[in-house]
């Protein structure tokens, strides 16, 4: 019986994200002003048997510690 | 006479180049991904590409290849190890070497000739320059910002930096290309492979695989 699981991975706080700054700076001629500091990650869906093994997945593969977080919904 | 391996992933796309620019100074063959062991080559190549089509995150599915785990072994071993690209970027997921590549701040595919400097001639890949000589050599990549979360810890393991003014990708203090704390591994953006004749515009990139071929056997 498996679980339907989110993984939320983000980049690192203090790490450049020039697709978080590519859309901020798109927002204002669109007309929408006070937006900022937009930051852009990626979600993983997947189904798992064993929700204890996530966290090893997470780290070993779906991400890279060194420049990502991550964040299994609950 | 050295024996070079270069290893073919799928999605690999520089191995002709590194073979053809080893084959210069030494025997060069290829090295299929699924192979576990390294056939007795004196250095491995991983060469540059899209490696499983980087579909996940550059690198990230090339470090599980078999291959990967007969490079590890061998690097442990103290045997030469170079990455260019993409090789490079399966080196850092595979921590063979310290640090990430991230894309270029300017999000863009870049493609040109830069100059970088050799900020080490004691690796077995750049023991034919001299210490702060520069080279010339094309950087191709989407993906190539360099980046260590305390570059200061790394200092002595940069092996290239980006001259002055030419960083082309956002790179953490200009690092171009770095080594493990041995030395033995060594990765770097730019082509050497692409960069070994004068017909192309620069045969500096020659000089990393003639330091190979100099690797006492």
């Amino acid at each position: 019986m498996s679980v339907r699981k989110r993984v939320l991975i983000r980049p690192k706080q203090g790490i450049l994200d020039p697709q978080g700054q590519t859309v901020e700076r798109a927002l204002p001629a669109l007309g929408f002003e006070g937006v900022s500091e937009v930051r852009v990650g990626r979600m993983v869906e997947l189904d798992v048997e064993d929700e204890s093994r996530l966290p090893e997945i997470c780290e070993r593969l779906l991400t890279n510690p060194l420049i990502e977080d991550y964040e299994i919904e609950q | 006479m050295t024996r070079f391996g270069v290893i073919r992933f799928p999605g690999s796309c520089d191995e002709h180049d590194a073979l053809l620019a080893a084959r210069r100074f030494g025997d060069a063959e290829i090295l299929w991904h699924r192979d576990r062991d390294l056939k007795g080559v004196d250095a491995v190549v991983v060469p540059g590409g899209f490696s499983y089509g980087d579909y996940l995150r550059v690198g990230a599915i090339a470090r599980f290849s078999p291959v990967m785990d007969a490079v590890a072994e061998f690097a442990a071993d103290g045997g030469p190890v170079l990455g260019i690209c993409n090789g490079f970027q399966v080196l850092c997921e595979a921590h063979l070497l310290p640090g990430a590549l991230l894309p270029n701040t300017s999000l863009r595919f870049i493609a040109r000739q830069v100059d970088i400097e050799v900020a080490s001639d004691s690796t077995p890949f750049t023991r034919a320059c001299e210490e702060g000589a520069q080279l010339s050599i094309p950087v191709k990549h989407t993906t190539g910002r360099y980046y260590h979360p305390d570059p200061d810890s790394i200092a002595d393991q940069v092996v290239f930096r980006y001259a002055a003014g030419q960083n082309p990708n956002g790179s953490v203090d200009d690092i171009a290309g770095v080594s493990n704390e041995a030395g033995n591994v060594v990765g770097l953006m730019p082509h050497p492979e692409h960069a070994v004749d004068e017909l192309t515009g620069s045969a500096d990139g020659g000089k990393l695989f003639e330091s190979l071929a100099r690797v006492p056997a």
